[in-house]
């Protein structure tokens, strides 16, 4: 009768293969289909397990699911894993097996086998296919042996550290298998401290000793949970392991366990620290140029990041389909909208007040809310979402307890070349060199034949651009929205008064070690009461500075 | 009597304070009046909600004459007075907390709603005394003036001057905002403080008691602006003036400029606070909201639209900028910030002088209608002069 059934099915599967199903699948399914042609139903493939699963009982389905995983195919896992997190559906008219996912408040319901979209909106047109606790049991278990067996390092790295969680006969078998063949260093280790963990819930002593040595060079947390549990007493002062030996040896690998994650905390303070401070340093390092060079206090820089964060978005509805290519393109259009928009600025509110820096900031203040409403109109008030790129996603694993995310490192290095690229327009070009008589002496530079509007106007473009290239690596940070700028207006005064106006390394110090401060007071203080502190460091710090860090010396310093 | 004749040898060349003053002691007759005993179908009736918006207004021309104080006269421009209202109102706020009593939703006769919430065992030592409305009133003066005494203690001995000081006020209230904000300052949270039930006894939401809160709103502010007036007339006021327009030849000259900007600091600081509880009964509510940067720039602008140092200019001008902020907000609510904004460009680039300015220019013109050679640009060129004479200055 089974036979019969599958025959039925294989017939069914091959005539949706004659009617022009193949195109839709890929190359490689088609290969493996026209081999079961060609041997006669050998074994079990793919499409004629599939429907097996449409059974009911949760005895067929176990056994569905037993067929299943003898397959040699990539979509056993997308299978399985649906199965598990209750997305696998059939059709009741024709029991076409399909994937259903919830998308707001449609439905999508694509075809396991082909992957096609199915022209379905009902839920009451599909029928679920459900499991219980023994089954979802052995479903874990199959996904993660068959992880475990993946080609990808990526899947079968997590996999392992996955399986070491909860080790038992069945994964540490799969573990010692895996290491016959598995060539990632890091996987090995991994492996290799799963199996010396359940080595240390064995009976032999040597075999205990020598996992314990096996894992003092292992970070992983389940490690040290292990063995904290052998090395020290229990609630009632039991302990859990009865040898001597084997406690004091758990003892001391602990030690050093615990002495190399507090390394790799100071190490993950100071890293985010220095991560913090870039993007503090992105932020200042505009208002370094409109604050220190022009002695203008724009208090709609924040704005203007948020008009760069803004243009990202907007390029990424432009050109959805790269992603990728067009934060690229967005950081040079943030540039030259945000610069255009502080060119307009200059022009036509802030050359009417120089000299006034206190009234300059009241008139900056109402571009702010002008530019904030504007955006409101625009975009609506809620937060848009910017994906960020591949290539920024995810994170360089180091050990089990230190990671630092792509997106970070990339605006750590973002924000040093913003530094140097304007370091050298300041110093090496002529535009700089106007700048900077301008702001040394106005009439003297105008004496000389500097156009002293005309060097304000791009000057103040300048840190303009400079914000909104901040503007789009924010954007890949935190949410973009109205309010953006207004979260990050004081934090970057603060950076810049601390460092000392007028002084670009003064900034780039100041935004480093505020970075790190906040990072290093965080776990003890709390993010809040870090950044109060940090408000109150420097609020004290102007009494005992009153220029900063790094004040100007000279005549320049008493204007 | 002698007090009597000194405010009036004060008032006597101050046409826009007398102006005020009546004004104020008409609106402590009629408002309350209208409100209390007219008939509510009467054209004339004043209903409660005009009442309070009214008063309102008046603890914020209290807070803009605060401000004026030290920006107008002393040349310090405070970002964070905010900072000073809200303590004010926090102070205020934790007398009407205490005044609930066992009449809030869990009932316990000790502790406020949100420290049963939070499980708190027991009131914490900072809220001991706020049951007494006495102890209240003098932190409402003490907590603000405190906290200016030692910042200015701080900023004015290191010589923090101009945008620098500006920047670390708004630091200060930045901070302010942020531990407010935490559950475990014992302040509310997020929530703030609210549900007030009375107020000496006398419930909050009933008529008559809105009407003496109005009234003590309004005195508060006529005493406000006479102490102000007083201190910026006298010798004191007068060397405030000096360190304003020239610190550095007003400490040569020999006067210890520090202490005079402290003391005008911290009696600015004080009348915010005081400001700050008048407001609190009258909105029935305070949050950290308050200590929030933006609110103290606008009040900033408050004093800008009025017309710095004229102390009546920012009574005028926090009660204009605001009936427009209860209008917009209203009937155009998207416009409203693009209306704030462009006051903000428009009275910093075409009016620094402020609505005052502008009358006293209108007068001015009235008067030399007989001299035809007056063009309309004259006005701005020579404001644009004494621009480019500060610029040399500086």
């Amino acid at each position: 009768m089974q036979r019969l059934l599958s025959i039925k099915y294989i017939i069914l599967v091959s005539l949706l293969f004659i009617s022009g199903f193949v195109v839709a699948s890929e190359p490689g399914n088609t290969v493996s289909s026209d081999a079961v042609h060609a041997e006669g139903v050998p074994e079990n493939n793919f499409e004629n397990t599939i429907p097996l699963f449409t059974g009911k009982g949760f005895k067929k389905k176990t056994a569905a699911v037993e067929t299943l995983v003898t397959v040699d195919d990539a979509r056993v896992l997308s299978i399985l894993q649906a199965m598990l997190t209750n997305k696998l559906y059939y059709v009741k008219s024709d029991k076409q097996v399909v994937f259903l996912e919830k998308q707001q408040e449609n439905i999508k319901v694509t075809d396991v086998i082909s992957n096609e979209i199915l022209d379905i909106t009902e839920k009451s047109k599909l029928k679920k296919i459900s499991v219980n606790n023994k089954l979802r049991k052995l479903l874990r278990g199959y996904i993660a042996t068959l992880r475990v067996k993946s080609q990808d390092d990526k899947v079968r790295a997590a996999a392992v550290q996955q399986v070491i969680k909860n080790m038992n006969e069945t994964s540490y078998a799969l573990l010692i298998s895996l290491l016959e063949t598995e060539k990632n260093e890091s996987i090995v280790k991994d492996a290799q401290a799963g199996i010396a963990l359940w080595d240390l819930s064995s009976g032999d002593k040597q075999k205990k000793l020598a996992a314990i040595s096996t894992l003092t060079n292992s970070l992983l947390p389940e490690v040290k949970n292990k063995l904290e549990s052998l090395a020290l007493p229990d609630a009632d002062g039991n302990y859990l392991e009865a040898d001597e030996l084997v406690r004091a040896k758990a003892k001391s690998a602990l030690v050093k366990i615990n002495d190399r994650i507090a390394y790799y905390g100071v190490l993950e303070n100071i890293v985010f620290g220095l991560s913090l401070g870039s993007v503090l340093l992105l932020i200042a390092i505009g208002l370094a140029i409109t604050f220190g060079v022009m002695g203008v206090i724009n208090m709609a820089h924040g704005e203007l990041m948020m008009i760069g964060a803004y243009t990202a978005y907007v390029v990424q509805q432009i050109m959805p389909n790269y992603i990728g290519a067009s934060i690229f393109v967005a950081m040079p259009l943030a540039f030259i909208v945000a610069g255009a928009f502080g060119v307009a600025i200059e022009r036509l509110v802030i050359r009417f007040m120089y000299g006034r820096p206190l009234e300059t900031l009241l008139a900056t203040f109402g571009i702010s809310l002008i530019l904030q409403q504007l955006v409101r109109v625009i975009f609506g008030p809620t937060n848009q979402a910017v994906v960020t790129p591949a290539f920024m996603s995810g994170s360089l694993e180091i050990n089990p307890v230190f990671a630092i995310t792509y997106n970070r490192l990339y605006i750590f290095a973002f924000s040093i070349m913003v530094l140097i690229a304007l370091v050298l327009i300041l110093k090496k070009t002529r535009l700089g060199l106007q700048v900077r008589a301008v702001s040394q002496n106005r009439n003297i530079a105008k004496a000389m034949g500097i156009r002293s509007e005309w060097v304000d106007a791009l000057t103040f473009g300048l840190g303009a651009g400079i914000a909104g290239l901040a503007g789009v690596a924010l954007s890949q940070l935190t949410n973009v929205g109205p309010n953006l700028g207004q979260a990050y207006i004081i934090d970057s005064f603060m950076v810049v008064v601390f460092g000392g106006v007028g002084n670009l390394w003064g900034t780039l110090v100041a935004a480093m070690s505020l970075g790190v401060i906040n990072k290093f007071l965080e776990p003890w203080a709390g993010a809040v009461m870090a950044k109060i502190l940090v408000l109150i460091f420097i609020i004290l710090f102007i009494q005992k500075r009153p220029r900063g860090l790094f004040p100007q010396k000279g005549r320049a310093a008493e204007s | 009597m002698a007090h009597q004749s000194l405010v009036l040898t004060m008032m006597k060349n101050d046409k826009g304070g007398t102006t005020l003053l009546s004004i104020l002691l008409a609106l402590i007759i009629i408002i309350p009046g209208l409100n209390l005993f007219v008939a509510t179908d009467s054209i004339f009736h004043v209903s409660t909600y005009t009442l309070t918006l009214l008063g309102k207004y008046l603890c914020f021309a209290l807070l803009a004459i605060a401000l004026d104080l030290v920006w107008g006269y002393c040349g310090i421009l405070s970002l964070g007075h905010g900072a000073f209202f809200a303590l004010g109102g926090y102070a205020m706020g934790m007398y009407l907390m205490r005044q609930i009593g066992d009449r809030g939703v869990y009932g316990n006769p000790e502790l406020p709603d949100f420290m049963v919430f939070l499980n708190w065992s027991e009131l914490p030592w900072y809220w001991q005394g706020f049951d007494m409305f006495w102890f209240a009133m003098l932190m409402v003066v003490l907590v603000p003036g405190l906290l200016a005494f030692v910042f200015g203690w701080l900023a004015f001995r290191s010589r923090v001057t101009g945008v620098y000081l500006s920047i670390m006020t708004q630091a200060l209230t930045y901070a302010l905002l942020l531990a407010f904000f935490r559950n475990e300052m014992g302040f509310g949270g997020n929530n703030g403080l609210t549900d007030f039930k009375d107020i000496l006894g006398f419930n909050l939401q009933a008529g008559s008691t809105r009407a003496v809160i109005f009234i003590a709103s309004a005195v508060a502010l006529a005493l406000g602006y006479l102490l102000s007036r007083y201190i910026v007339t006298s010798k004191l006021g007068r060397v405030v003036i000096a360190v304003r327009d020239s610190e550095d030849r007003a400490r040569f000259i020999g006067y210890k400029v520090e202490s005079f900007k402290l003391w005008v600091f911290v009696v600015s600081a004080i009348l915010a606070g005081i400001a700050g509880a008048l407001y609190v009964p009258q909105v029935g509510i305070i949050n950290p909201g308050e200590f929030s940067p933006l609110n103290s720039i606008e009040l900033v602008v408050w004093v800008a639209v009025g017309g710095r140092a004229t102390l009546y200019g920012a009574a005028l001008g926090a009660v204009a900028v605001n009936y427009g902020k209860t209008y917009f907000t209203a009937v155009l609510p998207e416009l409203w910030l693009f209306a704030l904004g462009a006051l903000f460009i428009v009275v910093t680039v075409f009016m620094p002088k402020g609505l005052v300015g502008l009358w006293q220019q209108f007068r001015k013109k009235q008067a030399k209608t007989s001299t035809p050679e007056t063009s309309p640009d004259s006005a701005r060129d020579s404001s644009r002069a004494t621009n480019s004479i500060q610029q040399g200055d500086d």
